[in-house]
Parts: C-alpha cells; structure tokens; sequence
C-alpha cells in the first residue's frame, strides 16, 4: 500500500491511528505547510478544480466549483466557515467512519487545507452521533494539531488564524443535506434551506460556508502534495472521474467490506474480486451501487464501470459508491418496504409529498408484501415515484427515496403483481347474485 | 412590471413578486398553504406547483413551485396544464392521508381555506385506505382551541407565531408525518396577538375558543364592517351575530391599518355586547330604585329633569362616537360640554392633536411603522396601551433581515432567505419605559427611567439632532451617551419613526417626542411619528373641542361645586374610572343624573334615569383614530330583531329625540349629523368621506349583511312568533340587515369601508381578501376605508421646540411617585367585561422596585396599605426591579384597582405579610 496508489488508506490504521509524530513523518502536514508557505489560496481552489475532484458524498459535485463560489479578498466577510460532513447516515454506507477512526490526523490536515483555500475563518466536523470513537480520536488529533500550530491564530506563523470544531448529530439522516446540516449545526430544525441563497454565499450563521464530505475533503492534501495531473492519473480505464474512490459492498456476500480502488474499476471487479462474491448458495439477485437512495441494477449491470457518468447512464447513481447487493433469497417489496421505513422515518416533515406520500408508500408496500395489496395499489406506487422525483420535493431527499422503490417496480413487477390478489370468481358470482336479486 | 405569459395570456404583474402572489392580484386562482401574504414564501406545501417554459418553444415545461418562482420578464407558466393539475390534486391526497373525515363537525367548516383549496383542485375521493395518524391536543388558554389531528403541517403557525409576532412558546416537535404544533405543555399561549393563529391556520387545527362556546357557520351570521374599540388604533373588525350575540370578531382587511392581523384584545374583548347585566330597557329611579320603564316615560322623565334644570353639563365619552359626543354637546351647549376624559388625559390628548397638527411630521399608519428603519419608543408601553402597534414596531425590527437579503439580490418574499442571511439582525429599536416591555426583546438598547427622566432623555435626543433644540441641563453622562447613540441612529435611517404616547401620563415625555421629531424634520430627515392616546375615539375627542376651553372633568366638577349646574348627562362614560372615588360620590350626591351607556357600572347605579345605549355592534359611529384616520362603523344588528323587549337605541337616537323635546330640532338621521359635525367644525369636515352614506347603493343595491346562504331567517324567531317580520329597516346606513343585496356574487363592487365579511366565489376563507386588494397583501381595491383629517403642514412648519424641560427624578423618602402599568387584558374597561379576557386579567396589585419594598420591609407576598389623594386601600405587593427606585407601579383600571392621577404622590404603608 503507497501514497502513491491509494492515498486515502495508505496511512489508515484502525486499531492505532497515527499520532501527529508519526503522522507527520509519513508526509502529514506536508501539505499545510506546502499550501501555506507557497500557495495563494487561489491556487488551491485552481489546483483541486484541475484536479477534476468530484463530491464523494454521493452527488458528485466538483469541489473546486464549489469552493471558487466563495467570495474572496479584501470585501469578503471575515467569518468564513468549512464544515465536514461526516454525518453518514446512508444505509450501506461506511467509508467515512473508517478514514476517520483510522486516519484522524488526514481529516484534519484535509480541512486545514480546504479552510485555506476558501480562507474560512472556523472549521466543523459536523460527525454522525453515534460515531463515538471517531469523535474522540478526532478530538485528540486536532488538539495535537492545535498544540503543534497547525491551528489557532496564525497557523504556522502565517497571518491566517483558523480553528476546528467537532459537532456531533442528533441521530437524523436528514443533517447529510449540507443546509440541513448548517441549520442543525445552527441550532435549529434539521431540515433543508431554500436555495438561494447558496451555502457559499450566505451558509452559517449567515456568512460564506462550503461543506464538503470526508473522503472528499481527504483527497485535497494529496492533490496539493502530488498534484491535480497525478490525480487525474490515478482513475483507470476511460473513466472521466479522477483519484481513487472508497468502494465496499455489504449484503450476503463472503467478505463484506471497504477497499479504496481506482475510479473505473468495475462493480464485478468489486463484487467478485475483492467481496469474494456472493455466500454460498445465493444469486445476486439485484444491487444497489452507491446507497438506499440509488436505484437498483441488475446483473446484468455488473460490468460497468462504477463512476459518476457511467451509472448514471446505466439509470441509476454511483451515490457513495458502496455497493448493497441484494440476493435472490429476498422479495424485492421487503428489501423495499425496509427501505422505504427508513426514508419515511428520516423526512424531516417539511414538505407534503415527502412527509404524507413516503408513509403511504410504506403502507402500500406492507400490503402487497402480507398479499393485500388491491388493484391499483402498483399504478399508485407509479404516481408517488412521479410525484415525488426531483423538482417536486423540497430538496432531494425524496426523489432519493423513491430511486429503488422506481426501478424494483421496474425491473421486478411481477412480484408486485403478486402482492395483489386476483379476485375470486366465486365471489364475483356472489356479488352478482345479490345485485340481481336486488334487481 | 414585468410582462409574463399565463395559459398564453398576456400579463403586466410586479416583476419583484413571486409567480404566486403575480398570478393571485391578477384575479388568477392558484391553491396554496404555507404561502401568506405577511409570511411570505417557504415552499413546504408544494400546492402551488405550476409548469414553466423556458420559451415559447418549450412544450414539455417543468413543474416549479409557483411561491418560490420570481416573476421576472418573460416567464412562461401554465396553471392549466394537465401535469401540473394532477400533482396539485396529488398534494391534496398526500394532506388528506390524515386529515380527519370531520368536515361536519369541524368549527372551520365553511371558512375553510383546506376545503376551498380541496375544491379548487377538483380532488374528490381519496385512495388512501390505512389508518391515519393522531395527536393529542392541548389546553391553549380561553382563546384559541387545538386540534391537532386536523393538521396539514403548513408551518405557517409557528412562522407567524415565532417568526412574525416574536412568541417563543409554540413551536414544531417531532418529524417526517408526526410534526406536531404546539407547546412543551399544555398552558395558556404567552402573546398577545395568538388571536391570529385561527385564521392564519388553513385548516381547524386553531380555531377561536369563544367562538366555539356560541358556534354558527360563517354563513349563517350576520356581519358589519365595523371598528375595533379597544384602544386608539381603530384595527378593521368584521363582527358575526347570529340571535342578537355577537359570535366571533374576525379581522377586516384594511391595507393601511391592521392589514392581517388583531390582537387578543380586540378579537376575544367583545363579551361586554352579550352580557346578560347590560341595560336593555329604560331605567327610572322611583322610591330611590331604579325601575324599568317604557321609552316614552324615560324620555318624558329626562325632558322633565333637563326643563327644570338650574344648568346642565354634559360629559362625553372617549369610547363614543363622534356623532354621539357631538348630539350630547348640542343638547348641553359646547360650553357645558365635557370631554370625558380623566383630567390629566384629557389635557394629554389635546397635547397629542396639537402636536399632530403643527408638526410637519406625518402620523404613521401601522403599514409606515411597519417600514421604519429604526425607531425611537418614548414611554410608552404599547403592547399594552395600543397592542397592534407593537407587532408592527417588531415588523420594522426584522425589517433589516428584509434589507440584508435584499443586498445580496434576494427577494424580499424569500422568508428563509432573510433568516439565513440576516439571522438575528434587527434594525435599531429603542425603547425607553417605566418598566419592561413585551417589546424589549427586539430592542436595541432599553431604558427604564421615571417618565420625567425619559423626556429628559427624549429632548437629549432632540438636542443631539439638532444644537438650536434646547439642551438639557445637569444630564448624566450614561444618558447623554445613550441619547447620542440614539441620535446618530435616527440621523443615519432612511425611515426613522419616533413612537410615543399618553401612556406614561406625562406632557413632558410627549414635547420631548415632539422635539424629537423636530428635530430629525430639521436635519432634513424624512421621519414619521406615532403617538397613542388613551381610547378609541380620544383622539376624536379632543377634534371636537378644538377651539374650546379645556373642559375636562375637573371643570366640570367645579361648575356643580359652584352651583352653576345641577344635572349632569353622562354618555358611555363610568366616571368611577376618571376620578378619585370621593370626588365623584361628592359630585353625584349633588346632580340629578343622566346615564346612557350600554353597560351596567357604578355610575349607572346612582342615575336618575338610564337610557339603554347601543354598543358599537347596534349602532354606527365615526372614530378617530390615533393616527388621525376617521373610520366608520355600522350596526352588526338591530336588537329589537331577537329580543322585542329591547329598547335599546344608539346614543345619539336617544339624544336626537331629547334634543327635539326640549330644543324642537332634530337631526333623525345620521348623515345629517354626521354632516352637521362636518359643517361645523372644519377640523371634522373630511369625516363624511369616512364611509359612503346612506344613499349609497353598489349596483343599485343596498349591501348585504347577511351572506347569500344563511339560514333559518324563517325559523329563528319561531320561539316568539311563527310569523316572520319583515326585516329590520335601516334607514341610516348603505346596508340592509338582509341576505338580499349586494354580497359579492352581483356585478360592481362595495367600496372598502362597506365591505361587512371576507367571502368571494371559491373563497370562503378569511384568504378571500385576496379577492377585495389592488395588489395581494397591498391595498384594498378603491382604496382603504378611512379618511385622515390630519396631515402635515406643507408650507412653512409653525411648531416649535418645547422648552419645559423637567428636572431629574429624584425619589422623596416617604412618598412614591405612582406610575400607571397597562395591561391588555384588564385595563380597557369594556374588554375587561368579557369573560375569557377577565381569565387572564391581574388582580389589583402594587408594584414596587425590591430596594424600596425592602425599606417597607415588605417581602415576598405581602400586601401593602396604598394611601391615593382620597382613597386608602391594600393591595398585595409585586417586587419588580425594572421599576425605578421611588415610583410605584399601579396597575390602570383593573377591577380592585383605584383611579389615580399618573405621576400622583402616593404613601405606602405595612400592611401585612402572609
């Protein structure tokens, strides 16, 4: 394992992460001080833009974009904030926990960066609640990073002073959504802004605010010690997506996990290669590429390269990129319902169709799955699909919720067509006994 | 204006607004929830979902939420399209997954926006075929009911309850389907204007708990448009009567005044009009009882005792119309003529009209507070002397969220937005009192001062505006640093407003307003001002005696103290309540009395004779506002309709008639007086534009009062008589107490003073307004109803600086300077008769700063000996350290409390501690 060839885990060590002596001499900090001492701030933004560094929260959004939104110069308000999204909330997700119990010391670096580039004047790690271990080794990294001037006034005797923060959530899904996350960070409702205003304009407390993901605040250090041609390099094949991405599958296969693999590499090569496929016995029966909020693909689909454009293509999203494969011991509408309880529980409550329309899909799903669903009950789940999809909703978190619940009804209706009874002919007769009689 | 492009119609729409609102004051119909024309837009519902083009050859479009979607130049947007209707229908069915199957049973039934907007998008049967969620549902106080099943979680309660009036305790629990609005625990809601969660709320979850008490459908009252008597704002009211109650008081849209919104006091005071104890028939005293007599014997009585009078004073009423005080004051003469004020007040209201008519500074309608950029509150606690001022003083605060989005070019109706950028901002608001305030929560900075200290501050400010204002000697250097900070911020605002009143009962404090607004005038500031006067038609008051010699009480009772009279007439007036108690037993016990009133009081009890008077829900009046805007209200009903033992008439009937008996001239119709008062007195002669007259007809008709589908008109007497009367007849005004009419289904408009409820075809809601505004949340149509009579002097300004300048405050060992506290709910002598307010009403009590009790050595629940000019009593003590060492705080006009001149000398005795 190199610097090299997978940066973000190289330095990764579960059970003992480094401390900051024994992250500095494997090149930690290097890019502090690299940034600091002989980057305008500017250049960092360029430099992570050329990089061609997309989210790895599961939008894929360019970061270098992101960042250059933000005013800059004499004009720009003093309080400026980079927050870390390290609320992973998403079924089937967990790469974040692993790069920061086992690397606290990257995280912090990464953001001391980022907060460079932006000149933010404060830095959050806004951390899932129930990542406890990761609270406290980030707690002690930034107070060996604090003790070491690599926070506070005048980071490395640079006039630029910059400080770091970790937030723990309550325990909703919803803070992922970065505005939802800055209104919780802010004290108020986990539920999304309105945009306009953009976070980088007006985010916390009202002042210019990027939030970014973990792994993608990770790769920044090392597109700033090695730079943006190297880590466009990284990805292989014809991927157009740069660096390396934290791939993991979980579900009944036989070494469930987390490798960090070059963009490109295919799902099977994920699956099979390095999950060891699926458990004895079992089919893969359909997988879900990046989280519960992607659609699902069949095996069919196994061949295709897991990046942004390529998934995309194929009618789902690359989310977070780890895998949840589903075997073909489940009924899809379980795996669904299960899915669709999560999204129903976790709306923040805001909106109509997300808040009353998620609720009434879980209804429906139970009863085709007991097989009471009633004619027309498919067609409904159709509409709410509809309904509910991007530009509908107040933010994405419902067109994400229906993302599996669309393509199981695509790809698998005959099992909902089984949930719904046909109607018995006896009791059709039945029926038109009376009405004659009544006649 | 931007032109749009709606169904492929052409439309010139405000290029600021958003498609919403553009669409709505075009008269187009778009379903919303969590959109208000105050609240702004949010984009929670998704009901107002339209589709946009791109251009004119965009064919698919896509669904935006209309609300959130600015109606710049250009835009494309169908209403009609087939997507766009369905996922709006959708939205219903999502709501109505929970929404109970209560339609029948539901107290919002009928003036439902849930059920119009259900209407309008055509959905009809639901598929939703599971169990519904529940609430629990909470103990608000004696005002507003809960019912949280109903609830369709549009989040415009708690963005109206916290966000636009500054309560803190509703708020939104829970999430995803299981939101709940309400509170941490059952209790009665903290602020003064919960009142507007019933109709801010779409559906029945917060309906009026008094209303419900005496339920009716909206369509089956009777309404008027009418004004609020509560205090001297004059807020548009649209009372509902059905058998002779008046059933609710629900807010009537007027664009320049109250706009949306009432407070508590007004929308929950109007019990006193149901009161069983009220005066329905003429009283006579005989044997030293008072009897009931017929009209006839009643009027032949008071002929008798004003014939044989030795002088006769009359004694208006600030809480009477003009037209009233005026038929008093010719039945007396203007020189016998008393305003009926208390001394002090009277003298202060006139202070207030002169102030108003020699100041170049307009009078801010409530909209004007609403734009200020930093305001100056001088004394006066108006949550609780003129309540709807402060929601707008707390508008002009959060102004500055509005400001800072809008230098980032976001749009003014992009609610979040303003927090998000502008968090907790507010433009400057200073506020200097005699103790806390509801409002200090939005102040800048606070003062708590003796009211000669607060002038002392005031005409420092002045000072610090402009040098020639007369400075103030021997200020301290904390005051004269604050009365600095002060000025820098009124000379740095583009709309500052200086906000006082008579609430302190101080002259000083409204000169040192005065010289304020002076001031700024002089540094060539365009400012406004707003000054509270004590009643409804205070400010009317002091019109009327323009020109006259001050007459207040105390004129009065020196004319019987000197023989020069013998009777007195009392109008609408308890004098308990504007004199120490021993004076007016002293004055009664040597004056045949008078009484018209329509309430029973203390004064009432010793008359000679009782005329039963008209509240303002059985008679028409013009008041004038503190503002200056005359209004007019109209009878809700006529009480001999449901009650034909009922004699009750309007004041001025009662005095037309006696005025006929003695003087041989009548005026027998309100338009002639009302124009009497015009001719004779120019500073009245615009109060015929108050209202149409009664030759006035919309469309060749009179205007209905009742709705085009009440009900029962045959059956509702059929207890006294199966044969239905004709309806009652009235010749005074352009209204019919009739469901025939003019009532919006007919072509032609009523103008906006004749406007009696809020209905339009499809909108039964009180969101029907939209239907009567030239601009959604703007102006109604014509118009709004009102006339200003006063208006600043364009050419040269003839007020000058006042100079009395009173010395510091120094506290006297001994005695207390007494200070009078307000309250909403209590100190309005009519509201504090209806139940559910007198609920939340204090109790008597004397207020004292803890250092002072200390000196007393009274403690924690002590009471203590209150020793008044004439009147001794015990009141239990509150410890309060807002109060300035060496005053006393009493509360104004409580039951238990006693009448007391402000700034009077009070001494305080031990009385006993529990």
């Amino acid at each position: 394992m190199t610097a090299d060839t997978k940066p973000l885990t190289h330095r990764v060590d579960l059970a003992t992460p480094l401390d900051i002596r024994g992250y500095e001499s494997q090149e930690g900090y290097a890019a502090v001080r690299k940034a600091l001492k002989k980057m305008q701030p500017s250049e960092v933004t360029h430099l992570v833009k050329e990089a061609n560094l997309r989210g790895r929260g599961g939008a894929g959004f360019p970061t270098g974009v992101k960042w250059s939104l933000v005013p800059m110069g004499e004009s720009a308000p003093r309080q400026k904030y980079v927050i870390c999204n390290a609320d992973e909330m998403e079924p089937g997700t967990f790469k974040d926990r692993l790069l920061m119990e086992g690397a606290p010391h990257q995280l912090v670096e990464a953001m001391i960066v980022s907060g460079y580039a932006i000149q933010a004047s404060r830095g959050y790690v806004f951390l899932r609640g129930e990542y406890v271990l990761a609270a406290e080794r980030l707690e002690r990294a930034i107070a060996e990073a604090r003790a070491a001037g690599y926070l506070g006034a005048n980071v490395l005797g640079s006039p630029w002073s910059f400080d770091l923060f970790v937030h723990s959530g309550a325990g909703r899904y919803l803070p992922g959504e970065e505005t939802a996350l800055i209104n919780s960070l802010e004290g108020r409702r986990a539920r999304p802004r309105a945009k306009p205003p953009f976070p980088q304009i007006a985010g916390l407390w009202g002042k210019p605010t990027v939030v970014n993901n973990v792994e993608t605040l990770c790769n920044v250090p090392h597109i700033v010690l090695r730079g943006s041609e190297w880590f466009r390099g990284l990805s292989q094949g014809k991927s157009k997506d740069s660096g390396t991405k934290l791939y993991g599958v979980s579900g009944r296969v036989r070494r469930p996990g987390l490798w960090e693999l070059p963009f490109g590499v295919t799902a099977r090569e994920i699956l099979e290669d390095h999950a060891g496929g699926m458990t004895e016995g079992l089919k893969l029966k359909c997988w879900l590429p990046g989280g519960a909020s992607t659609d699902f693909l069949l095996p069919a689909h196994l061949d295709l390269a897991m990046d942004f454009d390529t998934i995309a293509k194929a009618g789902s999203r690359m989310g977070t990129g780890l895998l949840t494969v589903v075997d073909d011991s489940r009924s899809i509408i379980s795996v669904v319902r299960n899915l669709e309880e999560f999204f129903a529980r976790e709306s923040c409550g805001w909106c109509t169709p997300c808040r009353d329309g998620l609720p009434w899909s879980v209804r429906l799903l139970a009863a085709l799955e007991r097989g009471q669903g009633q004619p027309g009950d498919i067609e409904l789940l159709e509409q709410l699909c509809r309904f509910l999809g991007p530009g509908r909703t107040f933010c994405a978190h419902a067109p994400g919720a229906v993302e599996p619940l669309q393509s199981a009804i695509k790809y698998f209706r005959h099992e909902f067509e089984a949930g719904v009874p046909k109607p018995a002919t006896r009791a059709v007769a039945q029926r038109t006994t009376a009405a004659q009689a009544v006649a | 204006m931007a032109k749009i492009f709606v169904d492929g119609r052409q439309y010139e729409v405000v290029a600021e607004d958003n498609l919403l609102h553009a669409c709505l004051s075009q008269g187009l119909d778009i379903p919303y929830f969590c959109w208000h024309p105050a609240l702004g837009s949010v984009g929670a519902c998704r009901q107002c979902a339209v589709k946009q083009y791109r251009d004119a050859n965009d064919e698919a479009g896509h669904l935006v939420m209309s609300c959130m979607t600015p109606a710049t130049d250009g835009t494309r947007i169908s209403i009609a399209d087939e997507e766009a209707k369905q996922f709006r229908a959708g939205v219903i069915e999502w709501l109505m997954t929970n929404h109970p199957h209560d339609c029948p049973v539901c107290e919002e039934g009928g003036h439902c926006h849930l059920q119009d907007m259900t209407v309008m998008t055509g959905h009809a049967s639901r598929r939703y075929r599971f169990t519904k969620r529940t609430h629990k549902n909470q103990y608000l106080g004696p005002f507003i009911n809960h019912e949280m099943n109903r609830c369709i979680a549009c989040y415009r309660c708690v963005r109206y309850y916290k966000d636009y009036a500054g309560g803190s305790d509703l708020d939104v629990y829970g999430a995803a389907h299981n939101v709940y609005f309400g509170r941490t625990a059952d209790g009665v809601l903290e602020n003064e204007f919960s009142g507007n969660l019933v109709e801010v709320c779409p559906t029945g979850v917060f309906t009026d708990k008094t209303h419900g008490e005496h339920y009716n459908r909206k369509w089956d009252m009777q309404y008027s448009p009418s004004i609020c008597q509560g205090c001297s704002v004059g807020c548009n009211i649209s009372p509902g009567e059905r058998y002779g109650e008046i059933r609710r008081i629900e807010n009537r849209y007027n664009g320049s005044v109250n706009h949306y919104f009432l407070c508590d006091r007004g929308r929950f005071g109007y019990g006193y009009v149901n009161r069983k104890d009220r005066p329905r028939q003429p009283l006579v005293r005989r044997d030293g009882s008072l009897v009931t007599v017929p009209a006839g014997e009643a009027l032949a009585r008071t002929t008798q005792l004003l014939k044989a009078a030795r002088g006769i004073i009359g004694i208006g009423s600030p809480r009477a119309s003009l037209e009233s005080n005026f038929a008093l004051r010719a039945l007396v003469g203007p020189e016998h003529f008393h305003d009926g004020h208390a001394n002090g007040e009277a003298a202060l209201a006139r202070r207030v009209l002169d102030i108003l008519q020699t100041s170049p500074l307009p009078a801010a309608t409530l909209r004007g507070i609403e734009g200020a950029d930093v305001v100056l509150v001088l004394g006066e606690d108006v949550t609780n002397t003129a309540p709807r001022v402060a929601l707008a003083v707390r508008q002009s605060a959060q102004g500055r969220t509005a400001r800072m989005a809008a230098e980032k070019q976001l749009p003014d109706w992009l609610t979040e937005a303003r927090t998000n950028v502008g968090q907790h901002e507010k433009h400057p608001v200073f506020i200097a009192s005699v103790a806390v305030t509801r409002l200090d929560d939005v102040a800048t900075h606070t003062m708590r001062a003796a009211p000669d200290d607060i002038a002392r501050l005031g005409f420092a400010v002045a000072h610090a505006l402009d040098a020639t204002a007369p400075s103030v000697d021997g200020l301290d250097p904390a005051a004269m640093q604050l009365a600095e900070r002060i000025a820098a911020a009124l000379s740095a605002a583009k709309k500052p407003l200086i906000v006082s009143g008579t609430g302190a009962g101080s002259a000083a404090v409204l000169q040192a307003a005065a010289n304020v607004g002076l001031a700024l005038h002089a540094c060539g500031q365009k400012a406004e001002h707003c000054f509270i006067v004590p009643e409804v038609n205070s400010l009317g008051l002091a019109l009327l005696n323009v020109g006259q010699e001050c007459c207040d009480l105390e004129a009065a009772f020196s004319a019987v103290e000197r023989g020069a009279a013998d009777t007195l007439v009392v109008l609408e007036n308890d004098l308990y309540r504007r004199a120490e108690r021993a004076r007016v037993d002293a004055l009664l016990a040597h004056v045949k009395l008078i009484v018209l009133d329509h309430q029973s009081h203390a004064t009432a009890a010793k008359a000679e004779v009782v005329l039963p008077a008209g509240s303002f829900a059985e008679s028409e009046g013009t008041v004038v506002s503190h503002e200056g805007r005359a209004q007019r209200y109209f009878k809700v009903f006529a009480p001999r309709y449901n009650d034909p033992h009922s004699v009750i008439r309007q004041s001025w009937e009662w005095l037309d008639d006696l005025r006929e008996r003695t003087q041989l001239s009548a005026w027998r119709y309100f338009d002639r007086l009302t124009t009497a008062i015009a001719q004779a007195l120019p500073a009245l002669r615009k109060i015929v534009h108050a209202a149409p007259d009664a030759q006035f007809r919309a469309s060749g008709l009179k205007v209905a009062r009742e709705p085009h589908r009440y009900s029962g008109r045959t059956a509702m007497r059929a207890n006294l008589s199966v044969q239905e009367p004709r309806q009652p007849q009235d010749p005074d005004t352009a209204l019919a107490f009739s469901m025939e009419g003019h009532n919006g289904t007919q072509a032609g408009t009523r103008p906006s003073a004749l406007i009696p409820y809020a209905w339009a075809p499809g909108w039964n809601s009180p969101q029907s307004w939209n239907k009567f505004q030239d601009e959604v949340g703007g102006h109604l149509q014509g118009g709004d109803p009102g006339t200003r009579l006063i208006e600043p002097a364009e050419d040269e300004v003839t007020a000058r600086y006042h100079d009395a300048i009173p010395v510091p405050f120094v506290a006297s060992a001994g005695v207390w300077q007494a200070l009078p506290l307000a309250h909403i709910f209590g100190s309005e002598e009519l509201s504090a008769r209806a139940a559910p307010i007198a609920v939340l009403m204090p109790a008597a009590y004397v207020a004292l700063h803890p250092a002072d009790a200390d000196l007393l050595e009274a403690g924690e629940n002590s009471t203590l000996e209150v020793s008044l000019p004439g009147e001794k009593l015990l009141l239990p003590l509150r410890r309060r350290s807002d109060l300035p060492r060496g005053t006393v705080g009493l509360a104004v006009g409580v039951p238990g409390s006693p009448w007391f001149a402000a700034g009077a000398p009070v001494k305080l005795g031990k009385g006993s501690s529990t």
